[in-house]
Formats: C-alpha cells, sequence, structure tokens
C-alpha cells in the first residue's frame, strides 16, 4: 500500500527524520538510563497517535485514555506477576504461587480473572481486546444516543476516576495503590538488565512506527474522510446515509487500542504499573502532549509527547516548583495561540519558508525552468 | 448486608447516614450551582472551578486566623466575614480569569477545558508555594461545635445544620438573581441567543463576565463552607471535580433544579452505600449508577425541552 500518495513530501520527510532520530541518533548517543526514559516517553506517542484519530480527526475529546492506557499496561503486568510469583520464588509465603500483594491481603487462591494471564498468546491477545471491548462498549452506549463532546469527555472522565478507586480499593486483586511491582521476567526472559532494556526500546520503536502507519491508513482511505466530514458537519454526514455513530465507535476503539499498546510497552519499560497512569491526571496529561504536539498530526503527537515529557523531566529535576507552572501555562499559550500545536507553527511557518528557499534554489540553478512548488500540506 | 441490625436501629442508621448526606449535598449544591450557571448557562467547561473552592477555603483559613490574632471579640461572628471575602476574592480572580482566558474561546467549549486545566495545574502550584503542601483547617467557634440531640440515638452536628441552612439561603438568593432580578433575564437571554441579546442592546461581554464572576464566588462560598467540614489542601478541589460535574450532567445541564435534585440523590446514595460498603466501593457503585443512568438518559434527570 506504501506508495507515492500514501506519505506527501513533508510527510515522508516527518517519517524519516523521525526515524533516524529514534533508530539512530537517540540510541547512540544516549546511555541507557536516558534512552529507558525516551522509552517511556515514547509510550504516550501511542496514546498520542490514538488521540489524533479521534480528537484530532474525530472530534471525540476522550478523557479517558488513561484507563485504555492502563488496562493494556495491567494485563501485561499480571502476565509478569503471574511469571515472577512462581512457587519456586514465593515459598515463603502462606500461600505460595499467586502474587505477594494477595498473600498480603490474606487471598488463598487466585482470583479467576487473573487464570488466562498465565499464558502469554492469551495476554497479548488481552492488551488488545480488553480495553477495545471496552471502549466498545462505552462507545456503542454513548454515540449511538448521540452524547458527544463535552458530555462525552465529562463521562469518560467519570470512568477514569471509577476505575482508578476500584483498582485503589480492591487492593487484594489489583495490588491497590502500589500497582503491580517487582516485575521480573517476559516469558523467561530478563527485562531488568540494561540488554533488555536496549533491545525493548527497539521494539518499541517499531511498534510505534507500526501505529504510525496503520493510523496514516486510516487517515487516507474513505473513512478518515468521513472521520473529518463529521467533525465538521455532523448531520450532513448522517443525512447522507453514514452510520456516524459506527465511525465513532471505530475511532474510538482505535484511539483505545494504541493506547493499549502504549499502556503494555510502559509496564515493560518501566518494570511496574500503578493507578497512578490510569486517572484522571494522566488522562488529561496525555491530553496535553497531543495538543502540544498538534491534534491534526500525527508526527507531531509523537513530538509533543517526547518534547512534553522531556522538558517535564529536567524541569522537574532542576525546579520542581516550576514545573506545575510551566505545564499550565504552556497548555493556556497551546490552546489560545496555537490550536493546532507544534506542527500547526512547522506547517504555517517554517514550512512554507523551506519550500520558498527550495524553490528558490531551483529557480537559480535551472533558470527558465519552472520550479515545481509542490503543495506543503 | 442488613442482617445483624434491629428496625429501629436501620431507621437511626438511615436518618444518621441521611444527614451525613445532606452535609456532603450541600457542598455539591454549593459547588455544583457555581458550576451549573458556568457550564449549564455559559456552556464553558471549567475545570479550576475547584481551585476557586479552595481559593475561597484558604481566605477563610486567613480571615480566621487574623480575627484570631487581631479581634478576638469578632470571633463567633467571623464566619460571615469570612464568607463575602471568599466570594469576593473568587469572584474577582473568576472576572479576571475570563477576561484574560475564557472571552476568547466561548466558540470552542472543548477547549475551555483544556485551557482552565492548565489554569488549576497553576493555581495549585500557586496555593502551595504560599501556603504550603500541608492541609489546614479552622478552628471553629464554640457555638458551631457539638451536636443536637434528636433522639437516643440519632445525633445532629451543629456545624453540618448551618452549612445546610447556609446552602438553602444561596440556593434562594441563586435563583433570585437568575430568575427574577433583571440582570438574570439579561444573562439568560445572552445564553439563549447570543447575536439577538447583543441586538437588543445587551452588553453581553460585561453579562458574560459577571455571570462568571458569579459562578466563581459561589464556589469561594462553597470553599468557606467546604472548611466547618473538611480541612483543605492545595489539590483538595481536584477531588470534588468530576463529582461536581456529573452531579451538574446528571441534572440536566441547563437546568438548576435539576442540579439540586442530582446532588440530592447522589450524596444520599453515596452516604447510604458508605454505611454498607467501604468508602471507595460505594463511590464506584455510586459513580457507575450515574455513568449507566447517563448513557440510558444522556440529557439528564430534568431537560429542558428544546426543539433542535
Amino acid at each position: 500500500m506504501i506508495n507515492s500518495r500514501f506519505f506527501n513530501r513533508s510527510e515522508l520527510l516527518g517519517f524519516l527524520a523521525l526515524g533516524v532520530l529514534l533508530f539512530l541518533i537517540l540510541p547512540l548517543s544516549l546511555d541507557i538510563f536516558r534512552l529507558n526514559l525516551v522509552a517511556k516517553y515514547l509510550t504516550y506517542a501511542f496514546v498520542g497517535i490514538g488521540l489524533v484519530l479521534c480528537w484530532g480527526y474525530g472530534g471525540i475529546l476522550s478523557l479517558g485514555q488513561g484507563v485504555f492506557f492502563g488496562l493494556g499496561g495491567y494485563c501485561m503486568a499480571m502476565y509478569l506477576k503471574l511469571e515472577a510469583s512462581s512457587v519456586a520464588n514465593t515459598k515463603i509465603q502462606s500461600t505460595p504461587g499467586i502474587p505477594d500483594f494477595m498473600d498480603w491481603n490474606q487471598l488463598t487462591s487466585l482470583p479467576f480473572f487473573w487464570k488466562p494471564f498465565h499464558s502469554f498468546p492469551i495476554t497479548l491477545l488481552a492488551i488488545l481486546l480488553v480495553p477495545a471491548f471496552f471502549a466498545l462498549i462505552i462507545g456503542a452506549a454513548m454515540f449511538k444516543r448521540r452524547v458527544g463532546g463535552v458530555y462525552f469527555a465529562i463521562i469518560t472522565q467519570a470512568i477514569a476516576a471509577i476505575l482508578t478507586i476500584l483498582i485503589v480499593g480492591q487492593q487484594g486483586y489489583t495490588g491497590g495503590i502500589n500497582g503491580i511491582t517487582d516485575l521480573r521476567t517476559l516469558h523467561g526472559w530478563d527485562i531488568r538488565t540494561d540488554h533488555a532494556k536496549f533491545i525493548l526500546y527497539f521494539v518499541e520503536v517499531v511498534l510505534l512506527f507500526g501505529c504510525i502507519v496503520a493510523a496514516q491508513f486510516i487517515r487516507l482511505t474513505k473513512l478518515g474522510r468521513i472521520l473529518v466530514a463529521m467533525r465538521e458537519q455532523e448531520d450532513r454526514v448522517r443525512f447522507s446515509g453514514y452510520s456516524v455513530a459506527n465511525f465513532k465507535i471505530f475511532a474510538f476503539c482505535a484511539a483505545a487500542v494504541f493506547a493499549a499498546i502504549g499502556g503494555a510497552m510502559f509496564t515493560l519499560e518501566v518494570g511496574f504499573m500503578s493507578p497512578s497512569f490510569v486517572g484522571i491526571v494522566p488522562s488529561i496529561e496525555m491530553v496535553i502532549y497531543t495538543a502540544v504536539g498538534g491534534r491534526m498530526s500525527i508526527f507531531g503527537a509523537v513530538w509533543g509527547a517526547l518534547l512534553v515529557n522531556f522538558a517535564k523531566t529536567s524541569l522537574s529535576e532542576s525546579f520542581p516548583q516550576l514545573w506545575l507552572f510551566g505545564l499550565g501555562a504552556l497548555f493556556i499559550a497551546v490552546v489560545l495561540a496555537f490550536p493546532n500545536g507544534l506542527s500547526g507553527i512547522w506547517a504555517d511557518h517554517v514550512q512554507p519558508r523551506i519550500d520558498r528557499l527550495l524553490a528558490s534554489r531551483k529557480s537559480k540553478s535551472a533558470a527558465g525552468m519552472i520550479a515545481d512548488g509542490a503543495p506543503a500540506e | 448486608m442488613f442482617g445483624d441490625y434491629s428496625i429501629s436501629d436501620l431507621g437511626a442508621i438511615l436518618a444518621m447516614q441521611g444527614f451525613a448526606g445532606l452535609i456532603l449535598f450541600s457542598v455539591y449544591v454549593l459547588m455544583a450551582l457555581g458550576l451549573a450557571i458556568i457550564f449549564g448557562q455559559m456552556g464553558v467547561i471549567n475545570m479550576a472551578h475547584g481551585e476557586f473552592m479552595i481559593l475561597g477555603a484558604y481566605v477563610t483559613w486567613m480571615t480566621s486566623n487574623a480575627v484570631q490574632h487581631t479581634a478576638p471579640w469578632l470571633f463567633p461572628g467571623y464566619f460571615f466575614i469570612a464568607m463575602i471575602l471568599a466570594f469576593i476574592a473568587s469572584g474577582a480572580l473568576g472576572m479576571l480569569v475570563e477576561w484574560a482566558l475564557i472571552r476568547h474561546l466561548y466558540k470552542r467549549p472543548l477547549d475551555t477545558l483544556l485551557a482552565t486545566w492548565g489554569l488549576s495545574l497553576i493555581l495549585q502550584q500557586a496555593y502551595r508555594s504560599v501556603f504550603g503542601a500541608r492541609e489546614v483547617g479552622v478552628e471553629l467557634p464554640e457555638w458551631m461545635m457539638g451536636s443536637w440531640q434528636a433522639t437516643d440515638s440519632i445525633q445532629i452536628p451543629i456545624n453540618g445544620m448551618f452549612v445546610m441552612a447556609l446552602t438553602i439561603l444561596i440556593t434562594i438568593v441563586v435563583f433570585y438573581i437568575l430568575f427574577w432580578s433583571s440582570w438574570g433575564k439579561q444573562v439568560r437571554a445572552v445564553v439563549q441567543n447570543r447575536v439577538m441579546a447583543g441586538a437588543v442592546g445587551i452588553n453581553t461581554e460585561k453579562v458574560d463576565r459577571y455571570t462568571f464572576g458569579l459562578g466563581c464566588g459561589i464556589a469561594g462560598i462553597a470553599g468557606s463552607a467546604f472548611t466547618m467540614i473538611g480541612s483543605t489542601g492545595p489539590t483538595a478541589g481536584q477531588l470534588y471535580i468530576v463529582d461536581t460535574f456529573l452531579v451538574v450532567v446528571f441534572g440536566g445541564a441547563a437546568s438548576l433544579f435539576g442540579t439540586i435534585a442530582s446532588a440530592f440523590s447522589i450524596s444520599q446514595t453515596q452516604s447510604t452505600l458508605e454505611f454498607f460498603l467501604s468508602g471507595s466501593m460505594a463511590k464506584v457503585i455510586t459513580l457507575l449508577t450515574i455513568v449507566a443512568i447517563l448513557m440510558v438518559r444522556p440529557q439528564g434527570l430534568f431537560a429542558l425541552k428544546v426543539r433542535k
């Protein structure tokens, strides 16, 4: 499917630039600790790509992406935790073979919904299917009844709150506020070593590029155009005979699956999963990354996740007091002045200059020939 | 779950929990009234509403300290001064925010959500820098402490009754302002049709600014009342914001009466469940019920009949 029309010139450049940065420059220039941090930032890029599809293109603002990030992450964490709590590892517990936090909470057997996570293939399936199913239920219930916009945002936010309270409250089943910690091996492979972190980084970048291509594919097909049409004139699309609700449900499910992949990678990279990545605050932060990068640009979402998180780490390391001021101000500035984020600034101010520069050079070198003047978008 | 209680015990439990629910109800109503004006009437999603409430709480705390140190004879009545100051402080900040931020975003409601979230982060950090990260509590004057023994097994705390009386009073005032005063008529006119309202000579910008200020000011009073039943920290507002939005949405966004009805049903459900289940499960079940009902009836309990 990749042909000259799949990426236009500037998108192809963006794709290549991102590829060079993530595959060559960062792994060669950063030590493993920093590279692992980058990997952590990139997990939010998955969420961002989903948000570009459902918020930027579909106009559906979900403030509950942390739910799907968390579901993906918890599915992966449950598998890793079960592997780390083998009978041999947990023989000092009163019930060997179950995760340590269950033992502390006087559980004597594994709850039924933990059992499927003994198997690696089922875990992988669950990472994709559980969030998709969840999104399907929420989306079907809401969009079929034409709930949208603000109401959808508030209800998804409430769902994020519910899931957090539930995870924190049901300590014996979920690990409570501490989350699922002390994860060791993936299918017998130790994920805590530097070497493993290096490999996991590349696995993640490959997955990220897979998601970028998938999102680009959705965007370019008729489906993507209907999403844009829906955002602009929902009724007109409905009167043209399209089932608006089904398209919205699809976009929401796709965003959920992307977020879940990010969550699963997060668990692998960071080595634990906790409710502090599920609730309202992380969900809104994920929207911030996307808004800063540009809600209409798939690459923008990746850059936004990288840059905001980088700023967050470096600012909160050196000026912990200032970080929240900075984040708040950044957010207000982006919404007020640059609704299309960094990619909007790029497309409006940087790209035309590059084009002009290229065009003038071309016309100089081949005097008389008409500059090719390809459109910037 | 009812196994070990006799009928009269259950009655007393329901009454006491019902009353505990009424206090929660008061805080919800005060928070939600401001939000219902801002969100229901103006269509602005103010995620910083909780921070306006906390501003009111801090103002109350400062007033209580100031009165204690400079004019102890005033202490029994300091609360009324504090409430007025809280209203003024939050209202003024609200009008400033409307002028600097919100008025640019009336056509983009989802973006107000994001921008006010940024504002709430800034305010939280400002509170943390100014007042410290630790929670503060005010000292209540003596007449507010203690409780009223209604029957042998039912006790009702006096500060709770006071908060409730206050809530009823403020609700009546808000209803009066919005539905009987000429200014309220202007507000409703602007909400229904901004362009027409402007055409008949209403200064829509001014109305917007004062409406937003009023909503934030009521949040300040809510914060003032909140200090009597809990302690105040920089992030306490965030705990209530989602609940409050649900109260408003559940009641039907444009209906103030719906807001009160939904605040009542939500707080009663939660506090009654809290006695029988753990606090977190009570909250989960309450929120899930609201979300489920909203999925069936997205327009909320009391929707205005609008032809679309």
